[in-house]
C-alpha cells in the first residue's frame, strides 16, 4: 500500500519539480512564479491554497487598488471618522458615546448560481462583518438588481433571492429597512445582491482584527467546517460565467442563520466582558483570511494546528479546511487567563468554541497538521502583498456615439391624454412599482427600534431611547446613468443617497459603497471603473464624506455582456431626535406642495426614456453637489423645526412619481399646478438632480419661504395635498384607486 | 406596588427585548428568564416571545417545547399563572399542548410583514381586560408558520366557548381557520397570539400605533389587582 507523503514545507523544499495546480486554482503564471520567489522555494499545497484564494480578485482587489487609493488620498476632513477603510467595517461618531459601523458587500455570482443560499450568505457575512468590529447590529438593507422583470431567469432568481435575504435576516432578528430593487435587462445572468448592515456600540467597545501579544489563544468559534464553499472565493467570485465549464454549484456555502443569531449574542456577550483582544470573522477565503489578516495586522506572528478544527467532515484535507468558505465562524485572540471564561460563554450560548493555536513572538504564520508543518509564511505576504495590476483602461469607442443619441429629443406626449397614459404606464412599471411583495417578505418591525423603514427615503433606527437620537441610511445607485457617463453617474448616486439622508431629516456623515461592474481585463469596463471611483472620490471630498470601506464586485459579465457599471452607494446619516424624522406620505389635506431646486430638461438615462422608449442615450442630469449639500442643510432644519410634514425625494420618475407615491402612503390626493416656465411633461418628468418635494403646513409657510430665500434654494409653491385624485390643472385627473392599481400590482402579477 | 413579568430567553428567541421594554413601557418589572433555568424567580406572570427558537427546526416550537424553564411554564401555567405567548411562543404553547391546535406554515408560503387589522373578541382573558369587546385593532405581523389549524371538534368548541381572542380582519394573512390569530385556554390565564402587541407599544416606532400596550397594561392590572 503506497501513501502520498504529506506535503510539508520540508517536503516541498526537497521536491521543487512537483507540478502544482496552480492555474486550476486561479491564479496566473506570473502570480505563481512570485510566490515562488517569495518563499524561496515552491509552495506546499496548504500554502498555495492559501495564495490562491488570498490573491483572488475578490480578497485582493488586486485590479481596483490603484483606484480605490483616491478614497483615502481624497478623504474629506471629518472628525466623525473613528474608523477608516481597512478594517471588517468603517465607525463612525454619531454623539453621545455612540458609534456605528456600517458596510454594503456584494454577493452576486453565488446568488445567480443559487439563488436562496447566495443572498442568505450574504447576509451572513456583512453581518459578522459588524459583529467583528465590536458593534450590536441593528438593521440590513437590500439593493438588488435584476435582467427584465418579464424574463423567466428573472422569476427563478429573484423570488430565492428575496427569500434568501427574508429567511436569513428575519431569523437573526434584524430589521430589514432599506435597500433597492432595480429590472434591467442588462443584469439577466448577472444579478447584483448586494447586501448592507449598520451596528451600534459605545466608542470604548470598538474591536480590530489584530492578534497581539505572544501566547494568546486563538479560539475558533461558531459552526464545524465543512466541504461547502471551497474556492468560492478565488473561483467563483474572480471570473466570468462561462456555459462550457463544470457546473460550480457546491461552490456556494450553505447558510444557518440559528448558529449565527446564537454566534452574535455569544461575542457581544464576550465583548462586554472585555475578553477579546482581537476578533475577526471567517467570510470570504475562510481560515486563509482570518489568521493571514489577523497575524499580519497584529505585533506577532501565529502558530495553528489545523487537526484542532472541529470538521462536519473528517475526509477533508488540510488543503480545503484552510479554503472551506463554511458559514457562521469567527476567530478571537484571547489572553490565556480569560480562555476559560470565553469558552464558558460559548457553552451557554451552545457554540463549539476550540483554541486551535496561538500568537508567537516571531513574524512567521505556521500552520501544522498531523505533525507536519504545512504552512511556513509571512503572513503579510499572503493577506497585504497580493499582486497588484494597473489594468489598462480606455474610454470605449460607443461612449461618443451613446451620448449623442440625445434622449431630450425622443418623441412626448402630444396630448393632454396622452401624458396621463404615460404617466400611468411609468407609475406601474416594474422599476416604479410598489416593491410592498418583496419587502413584506421581510422583518421591519424587530427589536423594536425601526422609526422608518422602505418605502421611505431612507431607513431610520433609534439608537438611545432616553435621547432620541438615531442613525438613518440610504442606498442608491443608477447603472443607467453610469453607462452614460461614469464619472456623474457615480455622483448621482452619492447625491442620490445622500439627499434621501437628509428628506428624512438626518445629516449625511460617511459613505460605503458596492462597485459593481464587468470584467476588468476589458479596457472599456476599467475606464468605467476608474470613471466612477474618480467621480466618488471627488464627490464625497466635496460633500464633506469619507468613504469608510466598501466592497468592489468585478467580472459581472456573460461572454462579452457586462453589466451596466453600477455603483451603489450607502450614505449614513445621524438624527438628534427621530421624533423629527420626515415621513414621505401626505398628511393632511391643504397642506402646500413646493418642489425645491430647479427643474431643466433632463431626460438622458431617464425612467421615461426607459418605460415609454426603450431607450438609453444621451447625458444624464448634471450634478451639483454644492446644491445639493445646501438642499440638505434646507431639508434638515425644515424638519428640525418643524416647517415640514412630509417629503419626497425626486429621483428616478421625476416629480410625479415622487407626488404619486407620497399621495398613495399618504391616502390623499394632490393638485398640481404647471409653474410658469416650465411645460407639463418636463416639469412631471424630468430628472433633474438636487430637487425634493416638500409638504409646508400653511402656518409655516411664511418661515420655510423666509428660509429658502435667505440660502438661496429655489422654492416653487406647485401644488396643495387634497382630495382622492392627482390633479394636474389643465391637464389631467388620476384617482388614487387607478393609481393604486397600477402602482401595486405590477409585482405580484410577474412574480407572485 | 407593581407586577414582575419573566420574558423566556430561548436560543433563537429575537423579541424578548423588545417585550421586557413593553413590560416597561406598561409600567410593570421585566424579568429575564433562561430556557436552561427550570427557576421561574417568582414572577406573577410570563412571556413566551417572538422568534426562530432553535431555528424552527423540526417545527417551531418544538424543540423549545422540551426546554427546562417550561417544564416550570407547564406546571405553573395550569395551576393559573397568567402566560403569554407571541408568535413563536403561541407556537411553543400548541406544542406544549396549553393551547389546543397547531400552526403550519403560511398558506402563501411567504414569510409576510404586515400591519394587521384585528378584533378583539374576548376581554376576559387575563392579557385582554383593557380592551373592549369588538374593538378593532392594529397590531403588526411578522411569520412563516402562521397558520392556525384545529380539527372540526376544536374549532367548534372554541368557537362556542369564545375562547376565539383575536380575529384577522380585511385580510386573512395566511390560511388560518375561522381568521384565527389568537386563542385562550378554557382557564383564561393562557393566551397565544401570532401578531406581535410589543411592537405596537409607542407612537415613534413601527407602525406608530399604539394598540399592543393594552397586552401588557391589562396582566399589570389584574396582577396589582388580584
Amino acid at each position: 500500500m503506497s501513501r502520498t507523503p504529506l506535503d510539508t514545507v520540508e517536503h516541498a523544499a526537497g521536491t521543487p519539480d512537483v507540478e502544482l495546480p496552480w492555474a486550476e486554482l486561479g491564479l496566473k503564471k506570473d502570480e505563481y512564479e512570485r510566490v515562488v520567489e517569495i518563499l524561496g522555494r515552491r509552495p506546499t499545497g496548504a500554502e498555495l491554497a492559501m495564495y490562491s484564494v488570498m490573491w483572488s480578485e475578490h480578497c485582493s482587489y488586486k485590479s481596483s487598488k490603484v483606484h480605490l487609493r483616491q478614497f483615502g488620498e481624497k478623504a474629506p476632513q471629518s472628525d466623525a471618522l473613528l474608523v477608516g477603510i481597512g478594517e471588517n467595517a468603517g465607525v463612525v461618531d454619531v454623539g453621545q458615546g455612540y458609534a456605528v459601523t456600517f458596510k454594503v458587500e456584494s454577493h452576486n455570482h453565488p446568488s445567480y448560481v443559487e439563488p436562496y443560499q447566495g443572498a442568505a450568505t450574504g447576509v451572513g457575512g456583512i453581518v459578522r462583518d459588524i459583529i467583528a468590529m465590536g458593534a450590536r447590529p441593528v438593521a440590513v438593507v437590500d439593493p438588488l438588481r435584476f435582467g427584465a422583470a418579464d424574463h423567466p431567469d428573472t422569476k427563478r432568481v429573484l423570488p430565492g433571492v428575496v427569500a434568501g435575504i427574508g429567511g436569513y435576516g428575519n431569523c437573526l432578528g434584524l430589521p430589514n429597512i432599506g435597500g433597492e430593487v432595480v429590472f434591467d435587462a442588462c443584469y439577466q445572468g448577472n444579478p447584483l445582491v448586494n447586501a448592507g448592515a449598520i451596528g451600534v456600540m459605545r466608542h470604548e467597545d470598538i474591536h480590530l482584527a489584530k492578534a497581539s501579544g505572544a501566547g494568546n489563544k486563538v479560539i475558533l468559534y461558531g459552526a464545524r467546517t465543512g466541504g461547502d464553499g471551497i474556492g468560492g472565493a478565488s473561483i467563483l467570485a474572480s471570473e466570468t460565467f462561462d456555459d462550457a465549464k463544470p457546473s460550480k454549484r457546491p461552490a456556494v456555502q450553505v447558510g444557518d442563520p440559528f448558529q449565527e443569531k446564537l454566534l452574535i449574542e455569544c461575542t457581544l456577550e464576550a465583548f462586554a466582558e472585555k475578553l477579546v483582544v482581537g476578533i475577526q470573522d471567517l467570510g470570504a477565503a475562510g481560515l486563509s483570511c482570518a489568521t493571514s489578516e489577523l497575524a499580519s495586522n497584529g505585533s506577532g506572528g501565529m502558530r495553528v494546528t489545523l487537526d484542532d478544527v472541529p470538521l462536519r467532515d473528517s475526509t477533508l484535507s488540510p488543503e480545503e479546511i484552510l479554503m472551506s468558505e463554511s458559514q457562521e465562524r469567527m476567530c478571537a485572540v484571547v489572553e490565556p487567563e480569560k480562555v476559560d471564561r470565553f469558552l464558558e460563554i460559548c457553552a451557554k450560548w451552545d457554540v463549539i468554541a476550540t483554541v486551535i493555536g496561538e500568537v508567537t513572538d516571531g513574524d512567521r504564520l505556521e500552520i501544522f497538521w498531523h505533525g507536519g508543518k504545512i504552512v511556513d509564511v509571512d503572513p503579510r505576504t499572503v493577506a497585504h502583498d497580493g499582486p497588484v495590476y494597473e489594468r489598462p483602461y480606455a474610454r470605449p469607442d460607443w461612449q461618443d456615439a451613446l451620448q449623442a443619441d440625445d434622449a431630450n429629443k425622443l418623441p412626448r406626449p402630444e396630448t393632454a391624454e396622452e401624458l396621463r397614459e404615460q404617466v400611468l404606464k411609468l407609475v406601474g412599471s416594474p422599476n416604479q412599482a410598489s416593491k410592498k411583495w418583496i419587502t413584506s417578505q421581510y422583518d421591519h418591525f424587530v427589536q423594536g427600534n425601526t422609526v422608518l423603514a422602505q418605502p421611505e427615503d431612507s431607513g431610520m433606527i433609534r439608537v438611545d431611547e432616553e435621547s432620541g437620537l438615531g442613525v438613518a441610511i440610504a442606498t442608491d445607485g443608477n447603472g443607467r446613468f453610469a453607462k452614460l457617463d461614469p464619472y456623474t453617474g457615480a455622483q448621482l448616486a452619492l447625491a442620490e443617497a445622500y439627499r434621501n439622508v437628509a428628506t428624512t431629516g438626518a445629516k449625511p456623515l460617511a459613505v460605503s459603497d458596492c462597485l459593481n461592474f464587468g470584467s476588468p481585463e476589458d479596457p472599456a469596463v476599467m475606464w468605467q471603473f476608474a470613471e466612477a471611483v474618480r467621480g466618488l472620490a471627488d464627490g464625497c471630498l466635496q460633500l464633506g464624506t469619507p468613504v469608510t470601506g466598501g466592497n468592489v464586485s468585478l467580472y459581472n459579465q456573460t461572454g462579452e455582456a457586462a453589466i451596466h457599471p453600477t455603483p451603489v452607494v450607502a450614505v449614513l446619516g445621524v438624527i438628534d431626535d427621530v421624533a423629527r424624522r420626515t415621513p414621505v406620505a401626505f398628511q393632511e389635506d391643504g397642506h402646500l406642495l413646493y418642489l425645491l431646486g430647479d427643474t431643466r430638461e433632463e431626460f438622458g438615462g431617464s425612467a421615461w426614456s426607459q418605460v415609454v422608449h426603450d431607450h438609453l442615450g444621451g447625458l444624464p442630469p448634471k450634478v451639483d453637489l454644492e446644491r445639493e449639500r445646501l438642499l440638505g442643510e434646507i431639508l434638515i432644519s425644515a424638519s428640525r423645526d418643524g416647517m415640514i410634514d412630509s417629503a419626497h425625494d425626486l429621483s428616478d420618475g421625476g416629480l410625479v412619481q415622487a407626488v404619486v407615491e407620497s399621495a398613495l402612503l399618504g391616502g390623499k390626493g394632490a393638485r398640481l399646478v404647471v409653474p410658469d416656465g416650465l411645460d407639463a411633461f418636463t416639469f412631471l418628468l424630468s430628472e433633474s438632480a438636487g430637487r425634493a418635494l416638500v409638504a409646508v403646513p400653511r402656518s409655516e409657510e411664511l418661515r420655510f419661504n423666509d428660509m429658502c430665500g435667505a440660502r438661496g434654494l429655489p422654492a416653487t409653491r406647485v401644488g396643495v395635498v387634497d382630495g382622492d385624485a392627482v390633479e394636474v390643472q389643465g391637464e389631467f385627473t388620476l384617482p388614487l384607486a387607478e393609481l393604486r392599481e397600477a402602482h401595486e400590482n405590477t409585482i405580484p402579477a410577474l412574480l407572485a | 406596588m407593581t407586577a414582575r413579568i419573566g420574558v423566556v430567553t430561548f436560543p433563537g428567541s429575537l423579541d424578548d427585548r423588545d417585550t421586557r421594554r413593553a413590560i416597561r413601557l406598561a409600567g410593570a418589572e421585566p424579568v429575564a428568564l433562561w430556557h436552561k433555568d427550570r427557576d421561574l424567580h417568582q414572577v406573577d406572570a410570563v412571556v413566551l416571545p417572538g422568534g426562530f427558537s432553535y431555528g424552527d427546526y423540526l417545527r417551531a416550537g418544538a424543540i423549545s417545547r422540551f426546554s427546562p424553564v417550561m417544564e416550570s411554564v407547564i406546571e405553573q401555567a395550569k395551576a393559573g399563572l397568567p402566560v403569554l405567548g407571541i408568535c413563536n411562543g403561541f407556537q411553543v404553547l400548541t406544542e406544549a399542548h396549553l393551547l389546543p391546535g397547531a400552526m403550519l406554515g403560511n398558506d402563501h408560503l411567504h414569510f409576510i410583514c404586515r400591519d394587521q387589522k384585528l378584533r378583539v373578541e374576548n376581554t376576559d382573558t387575563a392579557w385582554t381586560g383593557d380592551y373592549t369587546a369588538g374593538q378593532e385593532i392594529h397590531i403588526p405581523l411578522k411569520n412563516m408558520d402562521g397558520r392556525y389549524v384545529a380539527d372540526a371538534h376544536t374549532l367548534e368548541k372554541l368557537e362556542a366557548e369564545g375562547r376565539v381572542v383575536f380575529r384577522y380582519l380585511g385580510l386573512n394573512p395566511n390560511g388560518s381557520l375561522n381568521d384565527i390569530a389568537g386563542i385562550t385556554n378554557e382557564a383564561g390565564n393562557v393566551v397565544g397570539l401570532m401578531p406581535h402587541p410589543e411592537h405596537a407599544v409607542e407612537s415613534l416606532i413601527g407602525t406608530g400605533r399604539t394598540d399592543g400596550l393594552p397586552f401588557f397594561t391589562s396582566i399589570l392590572k389584574k396582577l396589582v389587582n388580584a
